[in-house]
C-alpha cells in the first residue's frame, strides 16, 4: 500500500516540472515565431525583388552596371530601364567616407574614456553619447538641411546637396554608436596586458598603442562595420540632403542618392505589382543582403578575435 | 656612484661588503586609511635570490610592487620612507618610472603573455625603448629564450602566437619577455603558482641559473620551493617584517616564535 503511494507520487508531474515544460514551450514558441517572421520578410523581399529579373526580364548586369534610373520605361530591346549603379555607388561612398571620419573620432573619444581619464570622459562623454543615440533621425536631417547644406554651398560650391553632406550628417549619426562599442572593446582589454606592458618599461602612451589598441583590433573592427550597416541603411536623414538625383556623381557636392533614399522617395507613387514597385523590391533586396552581409563581417572578426 | 669605488675592497673582504643593490628603509604604504606595510626595512643583495614569504594578505606582494612603483598605478595609495636602488632613491621626484621598470623587471602570477606572436612578445620591451635593428633583436629572442631555457621547444615556432602556448612555457616566455630588457633585478610575484609541478621546477632550476647574472626577489607561498632555491628569506606578517635572514637559518632555527609558527604549519 505505502509502496505503491511511493510510486504512484513519484510517477506524477511535480509542479516544478510541469512549469518547467510550460516554459519551455513559451520560449520554442517566440522563438519559432520569430524565425518565421524574418525568414517571411527574406522570402517576400526577395521574390518581389527578384520578379524584377524573372516577370518583367529587367537585365541583372543593367541593374548593377547601368546608370539609368527610369523602370517605368523601357529601352530599345524592351528591357526596363533598372540601372541602379548611381545608387549603388552614393551607398557606398556615404557609408564608408562617413565610417572613415567616425572611426578616428570614435577610437579617440574611446581612449580618452577608458586609458586616459576614466571618470572624467565616463560622466561628461557618456551622456553625449546616449543623448546622440536618442536624436531621431530627422531631426539630424532637419540639421543637416538648414545648417550643413547652406554651409557646404557656401564654401564648398554647388546647391550644397550631395555625398559630402550625405557623409557629414551619418558621420554625426554614426559616432555614438561606433564609440560606445570602441569603449567596449578597449574595456575588454584585460589589465594584466597594460601591467606587463608598463613593468617592461613601457610609457602610458606606448602602453595604449602598442598594446591596448592592437589588443582590441577586432572590438573596433566590429564598432566600425557596425557604424557602416548604420550609415548604409539610413533612409530619412540621408535623403533630405543628399538631392536625390539618380546620377552617377560627379564629386562630392553634387547632388546624387543612396539605395535608401530612392526607395523612400518611390515608394508612394507606384503600384503594387508594376515594373516601378518591383524595381524598387530589388533595390530593397539588395540593401537586405548588403546588411546581411555586415552581420556576416561582424560575426567573422569576433570570433576570429576570440581566438586570441 | 659610491659603487665602483668600493669594488676592490668588497673583492678582497669577501661578498659581505659588497653594497646592496636595494636598500628600503621604513617603508608605510597605505590603500587609503588601510596601512598595508607598517615599516619595512630590508636590504637585497646582488646576484643572491630573496624569498619572501607569509600568510595571504601579509603585504609581501605589496612591498614586491613597491620596488618598481607599480603600486603607483593603484590610486589612492601613499607611500612613505626609502627606497634606494643603487644609492638612488627611486621614490624622488625626478625619478623616471620607465627608466626604473628597465632595471627592475616584474614576473606577475598569472602567466601574461600579450595576444602577439613569441617574437614580438620577447622582443617588446626593446621595441619600445626604440630598437629597429632586425639582426640585434633576433639576437635578443636568442639569449633570452636561451636563458629562460625554452629556446629550444621553442625555436621553430617563434612567429605563432604566444597565447598557443602551455601555462609553464607562457611564464617562460614572459620570463624571457623580461630579461631581453636587461634588467638589473628580477621581481617575481608568485611566478609558478598557477602551474604544475614540473613547470615549476623547471622555472626553479631557470632561476638558480639566472641569479650569476641578475638579483632575484620572489614572493612565494610555496615554503618548499624557498628552502630550495633562495639564499635568503624574509618572513612578512601582518605588515610587518618579522624576520629575515638566511634562508638555512629562516628554515632550521628561526629567532622569532611567529616564524617558527607559521614554517611549521601551525597558522597561515
Amino acid at each position: 500500500m505505502a509502496e505503491d503511494k511511493i510510486r504512484e507520487s513519484l510517477l506524477k508531474e511535480s509542479k516544478a516540472s510541469k512549469r518547467e515544460k510550460h516554459g519551455k514551450i513559451l520560449s520554442y514558441s517566440a522563438i519559432i515565431l520569430i524565425v518565421v517572421v524574418v525568414v517571411s520578410i527574406f522570402l517576400f523581399v526577395a521574390t518581389r525583388g527578384i520578379a524584377t529579373f524573372t516577370v518583367n526580364k529587367g537585365s541583372i548586369i543593367d541593374f548593377f552596371t547601368k546608370s539609368q534610373w527610369n523602370p517605368g520605361a523601357t529601352d530599345k530591346g524592351g528591357h526596363p530601364l533598372i540601372g541602379a549603379l548611381p545608387m549603388i555607388v552614393g551607398s557606398f561612398a556615404v557609408t564608408v567616407l562617413s565610417a572613415i571620419v567616425a572611426t578616428p573620432f570614435a577610437i579617440a573619444a574611446a581612449i580618452y574614456m577608458v586609458e586616459i581619464s576614466p571618470r572624467r570622459g565616463y560622466k561628461i562623454l557618456q551622456p553625449v553619447i546616449e543623448l546622440l543615440v536618442g536624436i531621431p533621425s530627422v531631426v539630424y536631417g532637419f540639421v543637416g538641411l538648414s545648417v550643413v547644406v547652406p554651409f557646404i554651398r557656401n564654401h564648398f560650391g554647388g546647391t550644397g546637396f550631395g555625398i559630402l553632406a550625405g557623409t557629414l550628417v551619418l558621420f554625426v549619426m554614426i559616432l555614438p554608436t561606433a564609440t560606445s562599442m570602441s569603449v567596449d572593446a578597449l574595456r575588454a582589454v584585460p589589465r594584466y596586458y597594460r601591467e606587463a606592458s608598463l613593468a617592461l618599461g613601457a610609457t602610458r602612451w606606448q602602453t595604449i598603442y602598442k598594446v591596448v589598441l592592437r589588443a582590441a583590433v577586432p572590438g573596433i573592427m566590429t564598432a566600425v562595420i557596425f557604424g557602416m550597416s548604420r550609415a548604409f541603411g539610413e533612409a530619412l536623414a540621408v535623403q533630405m540632403v543628399i538631392g536625390n538625383a539618380t546620377l552617377l556623381p560627379q564629386n562630392l557636392v553634387s547632388p546624387a542618392s543612396t539605395l535608401t533614399s530612392i526607395l523612400t522617395m518611390g515608394m508612394g507613387n507606384s503600384v503594387m505589382g508594376s515594373v516601378s514597385n518591383n524595381a524598387l523590391w530589388s533595390l530593397a533586396l539588395l540593401l537586405l543582403l548588403m546588411s546581411l552581409l555586415f552581420n556576416i563581417l561582424v560575426h567573422r572578426i569576433s570570433k576570429k578575435g576570440a581566438l586570441h | 656612484m659610491a659603487m665602483a669605488m668600493t669594488k676592490p675592497t668588497e673583492q678582497a673582504a669577501g661578498t659581505t661588503t659588497q653594497p646592496p643593490i636595494i636598500d628600503t628603509e621604513d617603508v608605510h604604504l597605505f590603500y587609503g586609511s588601510n596601512e598595508a606595510l607598517k615599516g619595512i626595512s630590508m636590504s637585497f643583495k646582488e646576484n643572491e635570490i630573496t624569498a619572501l614569504i607569509g600568510p595571504s594578505g601579509c603585504g609581501k606582494s605589496t612591498y614586491l610592487r613597491t620596488l618598481n612603483r607599480m603600486n603607483d598605478l593603484i590610486p589612492n595609495v601613499t607611500i612613505k620612507g626609502k627606497v634606494d636602488l643603487k644609492g638612488q632613491d627611486i621614490y624622488a621626484s625626478n625619478m623616471d618610472t620607465v627608466r626604473l621598470r628597465k632595471e627592475v623587471g616584474m614576473v606577475f602570477q598569472q602567466p601574461n603573455p600579450f595576444p602577439f606572436s613569441i617574437y614580438d612578445n620577447v622582443t617588446y620591451g626593446l621595441r619600445i625603448a626604440g630598437v629597429k635593428d632586425r639582426g640585434r633583436l633576433d639576437e635578443a629572442v636568442e639569449t633570452a629564450l636561451r636563458q629562460a631555457a625554452i629556446w629550444d621547444e621553442l625555436k621553430d615556432k617563434l612567429h605563432q602566437s604566444a597565447m598557443a602556448l602551455s601555462g609553464g612555457q607562457q611564464q617562460r616566455v614572459c620570463i624571457a619577455r623580461v630579461l631581453a630588457v636587461k634588467p638589473d633585478v628580477i621581481l617575481l610575484d608568485e611566478p609558478t603558482s598557477a602551474l604544475d609541478p614540473i613547470s615549476s621546477s623547471q622555472i626553479e632550476n631557470m632561476l638558480v641559473e639566472l641569479k650569476k647574472n641578475y638579483t632575484i626577489i620572489l614572493v612565494t607561498h610555496n615554503m618548499a620551493q624557498a628552502s630550495r632555491i633562495s639564499d635568503r628569506t624574509a618572513f612578512f606578517l601582518q605588515g610587518h617584517l618579522i624576520e629575515y635572514n638566511d634562508t638555512k637559518t629562516i628554515f632550521l632555527n628561526p629567532q622569532k616564535k611567529e616564524t617558527e609558527d607559521y614554517i611549521s604549519g601551525r597558522f597561515g
